[in-house]
């Protein structure tokens, strides 16, 4: 761990671990072992600038964090940390110089994080010895550097970061089949038709338009085959790690970088329900069972703190929470079915009431089996819409400026759901290797509603030419109009395509 | 133990100052980082420090939010993440990082690039202040500095100890061995000061655009000087048939009318020189801006009278920019240039505009002098 100093609990945050622990468990909770460390604000800024890893390759990003971080701190801006690492055991770090009482709202917020980690479905595939990895990424990319250089390994791996969410987040839940050897030799097409006993019968049951069509789709297939990739591919990373000209320490940095996105891609798509699940427990945990008379203040201002809204974004913690309050609500008082959401008598709605009590198993199973997007589709309901406040925004180019533009339900929670696709990525595919026939990278770009940043796609163009050393383009939609972004190793062209 | 993340740190460090380097001639003309001086710090947007992605452009996207108002209601500037500073339209394209910089940085940073000599100060090494300091506590010394509170403590714990001490009656009277003094040490420190007299004509013809170019490249050898020197002393005068001292805010934002004389600037610097910056001590360079104008060439005369023999023997650099105006005739720093030729601590330079910023900060500073 960070330096020889010793981090471990002190007797008393033991004792605090232990009650908490407790409460944790009472409740249902199920969770890896966890274990603490007590670190100063340098070394957990450290730690929170290297994305809770102690151990990370260098790069100069994480210093610019750390700048960041440490800014915060000394300006009083942010003090509490909650930080955990999935891992098996978890890690999760502790800041020194904190009160009791915010030691046990992070262990209570930390145990509700790690028995997400352990039960939710996003996690399956995920590498539980990470820590490990990660140190092994950071060993491997310093022996690069010690034969390379600094130079040329910096700069590759800022182009490797600049492809990161290039990634195809599905695709861990669907492994991939081992590609067989080019086994298909070039055979003239043969057109079988259906199988009959009687000759004469032939014409009637394979008539001649039958087998024109058979053999046509046959061709179609082969032709199908040819083209390179075959299917689109969402995983550009790899179609780059397995056709791009790298050098073997590229290719090895590259395979790093993405098999770190992996690792975080499913924390991404689980922000809501998880900063939800765990400030959901930590509320319970310290307001039923661990808050003492003369805490309760400061849990309250620091908790209160977490939950903040500012009009112009989310808060994953407050829409979390109060989104699994309001599913254990309802499952309690049986606020959910056919006869509940076909009552449209106000009144009888308001006091529904089943007596069902079915609230924390709903919550328990729901951690288990929904992501963000499945999490806000299924349970975000106009009536929560409206108590929570929640609205849509956009720009007014006119008066340059930002303004709430609607709360109608349908568009709060397609624009809600819009944004958590592919983590508020663009989705952008190969679609081509050997574009035109000279070997250039054809991309595209999956257009939803919403146009690339064009000053930075074509940053971006750059970085992914130098890696495929032949030119590359990008399909997308600007302003209605298909276009096609083109790089070629010294100049950007655009022209104008059929939409995509 | 230093931090892993130390090294991470530092190297980003480096490739800020890269930025900055790189971009110094921007800098130098937008005069971005005048006005934003903290104490010692300043805040520089640095371009593109950023990894670049494929993602959305974010005005178009749009979000959701959370919290009161009707459709229609203004969201408060900056609640929306990613609102980009500029104004609509360039606000895409520019996506900067706010980084701290001390002016030390600063100037090292201009130093490198601009690649200007660091300045030999006059043969003052010599020349010390000693320096008095109270540094500790000594059992003897002058009743008058005696330390009354380390005293009566010192008496406080024999009494105790020795069983004199009674609480009902506590008295306490302390004996000599008791007694504890202040000591002071003397440091000698190395005098170094330097000042600076901006001189500027603020005749009708000076315009707001030449005050800002005045402005900001005052900033920059006050920054450069300041780095060279330990203290650094700014006087300001404005002239336009007379001259007066003003304060820094004054001479930036006065508009005078009337006709120009700057030999009465000169007289008034030389006044303030004899006076006060005795030149055996101190460091002087006076920067004279003006769009070139004189009233007369008979006064031009009398300004190239009085520097020969009153200005330049005392001082470090007399530096004369001229900022070219519509108005101006601009003849001034071609008389200059036909008296001082050859003279080796006078820089002159010609500011056309605010690009000519940079080259102008090298002919001033350039010299080492």
């Amino acid at each position: 761990m960070p330096g020889d100093k010793n981090t471990s609990l002190s007797p008393h945050l033991t004792d605090l671990r232990k009650e908490i622990e407790g409460y944790a468990r009472g409740y249902g909770l199920d969770f890896y072992e966890t274990i603490f460390e007590v670190l100063g604000y340098d070394e957990i800024n450290m730690v929170a600038a290297y994305g809770g890893f102690p151990n990370r390759y260098p790069h100069w990003r994480f210093g610019m964090e750390y700048e960041q971080l440490s800014k915060g701190y000394e300006y009083g801006l942010s003090k509490i940390y909650e930080m955990v690492i999935n891992n098996d055991p978890s890690y999760a770090y502790l800041l020194e110089s904190n009160m009791d009482v915010d030691q046990k709202l992070v262990m209570a917020h930390v145990f509700g994080h790690v028995d997400f980690f352990k039960n939710n479905f996003s996690f399956r595939h995920t590498n539980r010895k990470m820590m490990d990895e990660m140190a092994n990424h950071a060993t491997r990319v310093r022996r690069i550097i010690d034969r390379v250089g600094i130079e040329p390994v910096e700069d590759f791996i800022d182009r490797a970061l600049s492809l990161e969410n290039l990634i195809d987040q599905h695709s861990p839940h669907f492994p991939r089949k081992a590609k067989g050897p080019d086994d298909e030799e070039e055979k003239p097409i043969e057109v079988h038709g259906f199988r009959s006993e009687r000759e004469y019968m032939n014409q009637f049951i394979n008539p001649k338009e039958f087998l024109d069509e058979q053999r046509k789709k046959l061709e179609d297939e082969r032709a199908q085959k040819k083209k390179f990739p075959e299917r689109p591919e969402r995983d550009v990373l790899r179609f780059l790690l397995e056709h791009a000209p790298l050098e073997r320490w590229e290719a090895d940095i590259l395979s790093t970088i993405r098999e770190e996105a992996y690792y975080f891609a499913p924390q991404a798509q689980t922000k809501i329900c998880n900063e939800g699940w765990a400030s959901f427990w930590h509320s319970n945990i310290m307001t039923q069972r661990a808050l003492r008379d003369s805490e309760i203040v400061d849990y309250a201002d620091h908790h209160s703190g977490t939950m903040g809204v500012r009009p112009g974004a989310i808060n994953p913690y407050k829409l979390g929470i109060e989104l699994w309050r309001d599913i254990e609500d309802r499952w309690n008082k049986g606020r959910f079915g056919k006869d509940y959401d076909e009552c449209d008598d106000l009144r009888a709605r308001r006091a529904w009431d089943r007596k069902l009590g079915l609230g924390r198993q709903k919550i328990f199973e729901v951690r288990k089996h929904y992501n963000d997007i499945t999490f806000i589709d299924e349970f975000l309901t106009p009536d929560f819409c409206i108590e929570q406040k929640l609205f849509t925004y956009a720009f007014n180019e006119k008066g340059n400026r930002w303004e709430i533009r609607d709360r109608e339900f349908q568009k709060v929670k397609s624009k809600l759901l819009q944004q958590l696709t592919n983590f508020g990525q663009p989705i952008i595919e190969v679609v081509d290797g050997n574009h035109e026939n000279r070997g250039e990278l054809l991309l595209a770009h999956r257009h939803d509603g919403v146009d690339l940043r064009v000053d930075y796609a074509k940053d971006t163009l750059v970085n992914l030419q130098k890696m495929w050393r032949r030119p590359v383009a990008i399909v997308t939609r600007s302003d209605g109009k298909g276009v096609m972004m083109r790089f070629d190793g010294r100049d950007h062209g655009d022209r104008k395509v059929e939409p995509g | 133990m230093p931090l892993k993340i130390k090294q991470d740190h530092s190297r980003f460090r480096e490739i800020i100052r890269g930025r900055i380097k790189a971009n110094l001639r921007k800098y130098i003309q937008k005069g971005e980082m005048v006005g934003k001086k903290g104490k010692d710090l300043i805040t520089i947007p640095v371009p593109s420090i950023d990894i670049p992605h494929f993602r959305y452009g974010h005005k178009e996207q749009g979000g959701v939010g959370q919290g009161d108002g009707a459709p229609g209601t203004v969201l408060a500037p900056g609640a929306v993440e990613g609102d980009g500073k500029g104004k609509a339209g360039d606000s895409e394209g520019e996506h900067s990082l706010e980084v701290d910089l001390s002016l030390d940085e600063l100037a090292e940073i201009l130093g490198e690039e601009l690649a200007l000599p660091r300045i030999q100060s006059k043969g003052k090494k010599n020349l010390v202040t000693p320096k008095v300091k109270y540094t500790g506590v000594y059992t003897s010394g002058p009743e008058s500095l005696r330390h009354f509170k380390r005293t009566y403590k010192q008496a406080l714990k024999r009494s105790i100890a020795t069983g004199v001490y009674n609480p009902a009656t506590p008295i306490i009277v302390p004996v000599r061995e008791d007694k504890r003094y202040r000591t002071w040490r003397v440091t000698e420190l190395p005098q170094s000061n330097a000042v600076v007299i901006y001189m500027m004509d603020v005749s009708g013809s000076m315009g707001d655009e030449q005050k800002e170019i005045v402005r900001i490249e005052s900033f920059w050898i006050d920054t450069w000087l300041r780095a060279n020197y330990k203290g650094l002393e700014c006087r300001y005068i404005i002239h336009d048939a007379v001259a007066r001292e003003v304060d820094r805010d004054t001479f930036f934002h006065t508009r005078e009318s009337g006709g120009t004389m700057i030999s009465s600037a000169y007289k008034l610097c030389k006044e303030l020189i004899d006076s006060e910056y005795d030149s055996g001590s101190w460091n002087i360079y006076p920067f004279h801006f003006s769009d070139g104008d004189n009233w007369s060439a008979d006064d031009t005369r009398t300004c190239i009278a009085l520097l020969k023999a009153d200005v330049l023997p005392k001082v470090n650099q007399f530096a004369y920019g001229q900022v070219e105006s519509p108005y101006g005739s601009g003849q001034f720093i071609k008389d200059l240039r036909e008296a001082f030729d050859a003279v080796e601590n006078v820089a002159l330079s010609e500011i056309a505009n605010k690009d000519a910023i940079y080259n102008s900060i090298k002919d001033f500073l350039g010299k080492g002098s």
